[in-house]
């Protein structure tokens, strides 16, 4: 896939801007820890990156191939069951799964790692892998449901997949796997990133790697797929095999999303992974705009920020408002759906369309050009 | 070049083709007129390996075609511009292009071939980064018989050129449709403007619901009082 010069400049820009945005991630976090109310700031940004990155995976799926696809959720759940379970320190396990004798995996990746390499990389580096484990488990799940439902089209698959998240997450629930899975109880105190940085370079690479199969032959042949499927058909492109492998890929990376986020919640139960996940992931991809990555991004950010953050204000009963008790728990909701009408209603092709932040400054750079020839 | 023998298609419950028989010789212009569901497009269709044929032959130089996949049919050198044109429409008309060198790997090569289709179709260039949808539709013409050069074919099939076209557009689609053909590209042509077709054209065959009733060169079916009544319109 690298093979191209233009490729190679996308890789060194990529990691400039992953170390850059490391580093003010690190310097956010210390100012945040000394201003009063900033707290609040390092966990949206957390659940933001780790949203970008499933947004960017849905919409790699959703914009780029065409695919209307509702099974995020369950991709997601898959990941973050699969981190939990597999990364639960050995001593902790008893009390996890009370109920369960302790469960039946008696072993921890990073605490595996932490054996042969020592106690302050052997964690992350198992960590890490854990990750790795989690993608490619729901990559293949993402496989094995693809073999049916990548026969139907547009609503139907999205029926479809939306059908095979609830069944995920319905099993995962289920009594006879609960030495596994815990059952409905939740799955705690699994080790975690504690600070920003590592989710933004995790984050940030997955995104990278994203950008770069979007850019290649495969990128060009899903586009055609989502333009024309029978003119994209005769241009010898291999639908099933395009239309699989963007399945596989943007499940391999909700899988990691998946993994990530029960990081940042710190505890999962399957009761959370329901359908309506998936519709905010879906709300970010169609607000930032389908067919464009970096508006995914800036889309997942606007909607953590706004849902979880800027708005909290309207929760609080004790700013009246002319004196009347208007404002209650619960009330940023509505005001945060009247927000997002607006934006659909005044965006109709999400904030960036199918652009990408670098094609801003591409067009005036080119006009620019054209002038100086003298057109 | 092709060549195709007694080929049955059935196609959606009802028998398409029912057992043509026709050759294109090596650097002609071959096209096959006929009316609204005669089967042209099914017959192409067949070609391309987007339609499964029930029974007969297709063989490009001696090649048997029926029973392989698209991707391989493509790599053999035949390359088709759809009906409809079907040009990806959210693509750039350099990204439409390259999607058209989709099984090819030589970057070099295909450069080339970009220029030479730019070279036969300057409209294209000046245009190459405006998005196929907000293109003409003489230009979205352009654009897909370029794209299906863009496979290097040996073997060109045209699926209605000239649809929706104005005739002054018509007329230069044809022009470029011979200059293709002048550098050596084979044209297998289908069309329902027959008089156009039939002048390009160094043989001709008429297509009627599913069986081939005619054929001769462009000049001879021009003149045949048969195809002149059913297809041209009977003149002065």
């Amino acid at each position: 896939m690298i093979k191209k010069r233009s490729d190679l400049k996308t890789i060194v820009i990529g990691m400039i801007l992953i170390a850059v945005l490391a580093v003010i991630s690190v310097g956010l976090e210390g100012v945040a820890k000394n201003v009063k109310g900033l707290s609040i700031m390092m966990a949206v940004m957390k659940k933001g990156t780790v949203y970008a990155l499933l947004a960017v995976s849905m919409n790699l799926l959703n914009g780029f191939t065409g695919l209307f696809s509702l099974g995020q959720a369950g991709f997601m759940l898959v990941g973050a069951y699969t981190y939990a379970i597999l990364s639960i320190p050995v001593a902790k396990r008893a009390g996890v799964y009370q109920y369960y004798d302790g469960g039946i995996v008696n072993f921890s990746i990073p605490e595996i790692f932490s054996g042969f390499l020592g106690d302050t990389i052997g964690p992350v580096v198992g960590m890490l892998l854990t990750l790795l484990i989690c993608g490619v488990l729901a990559a293949f799940l993402g496989w094995l449901i693809g073999l049916p439902a990548l026969r139907l089209k547009s609503d139907y698959l999205a029926i479809a997949t939306l059908g095979f998240a609830e069944i995920i997450r319905t099993f995962i629930q289920y009594e006879s796997f609960a030495p596994l899975t815990n059952g409905s109880n939740t799955l705690r105190q699994y080790p975690t990133f504690k600070h920003l940085y590592p989710y933004v370079i995790v984050v940030g690479l997955c995104i990278l790697f994203i950008v770069l199969l979007v850019n290649s032959t495969y990128g060009r042949a899903f586009k055609a797929i989502r333009d024309d499927e029978i003119a994209a058909e005769a241009m010898g492109i291999d639908l099933a095999k395009h239309k699989m492998l963007a399945f596989v890929t943007s499940s391999f990376f909700a899988g990691l999303g998946g993994g990530l986020m029960a990081m940042y919640m710190s505890s999962v139960q399957a009761k959370g992974f329901t359908s309506a996940m998936t519709y905010e992931i879906l709300l970010m991809v169609v607000i930032g705009g389908i067919g464009s990555i970096s508006g995914s991004i800036i889309a997942a950010f606007l909607f953590i920020g706004c849902s979880e953050w800027w708005l909290r204000f309207l929760d609080d009963s004790a700013n009246n408002i002319a004196g009347m008790k208007l404002l209650a728990p619960g009330f940023r909701m509505v005001v945060f759906s009247v927000v997002i009408m607006i934006i659909v209603l005044f965006f109709r092709r999400g904030i960036m369309g199918d652009k990408e932040l670098p094609d801003l400054f591409k067009r005036r750079g080119k006009k620019a050009g054209k002038e100086a020839v003298g057109e | 070049m092709l060549k195709i023998e007694n080929l049955h298609v059935n196609y959606g419950g009802i028998q398409a083709l029912r057992g043509i028989s026709l050759e294109v010789p090596d650097g002609k212009i071959v096209t096959l007129i006929g009316a609204n569901g005669a089967g042209k497009s099914t017959t192409l269709r067949t070609i391309t390996g987007l339609v499964k044929a029930a029974s007969g032959s297709v063989k490009l130089d001696g090649e048997e075609l029926l029973g392989k996949s698209i991707d391989k049919i493509i790599a053999t050198g035949i390359a088709m511009s759809p009906e409809g044109r079907r040009v990806f429409p959210d693509m750039t008309v350099l990204e439409n292009l390259k999607i058209g060198a989709y099984l090819r790997r030589n970057k070099a090569e295909i450069e080339q071939d970009i220029q030479w289709v730019y070279s036969l179709f300057p409209r294209l260039e000046e245009r190459s980064w405006q998005v196929a949808g907000t293109l003409s539709g003489g230009e979205q013409q352009m654009l897909a018989v370029g794209r299906a050069l863009m496979s290097r074919p040996k073997l060109l099939l045209l699926d209605e050129p000239s649809l929706g076209l104005a005739p002054l557009v018509v007329q230069d689609i044809f022009n470029i449709i011979r200059e293709i053909n002048r550098q050596g590209v084979t044209v297998l042509l289908i069309e329902q403007n027959a008089n156009m077709a039939l002048k390009i054209a160094d043989l001709a065959y008429v297509l009627e619901t599913g069986n081939i009733t005619m054929s001769g060169t462009g000049a001879e079916l021009l003149a045949d009082e048969r195809v002149k009544e059913a297809y041209l319109g009977k003149q002065n």
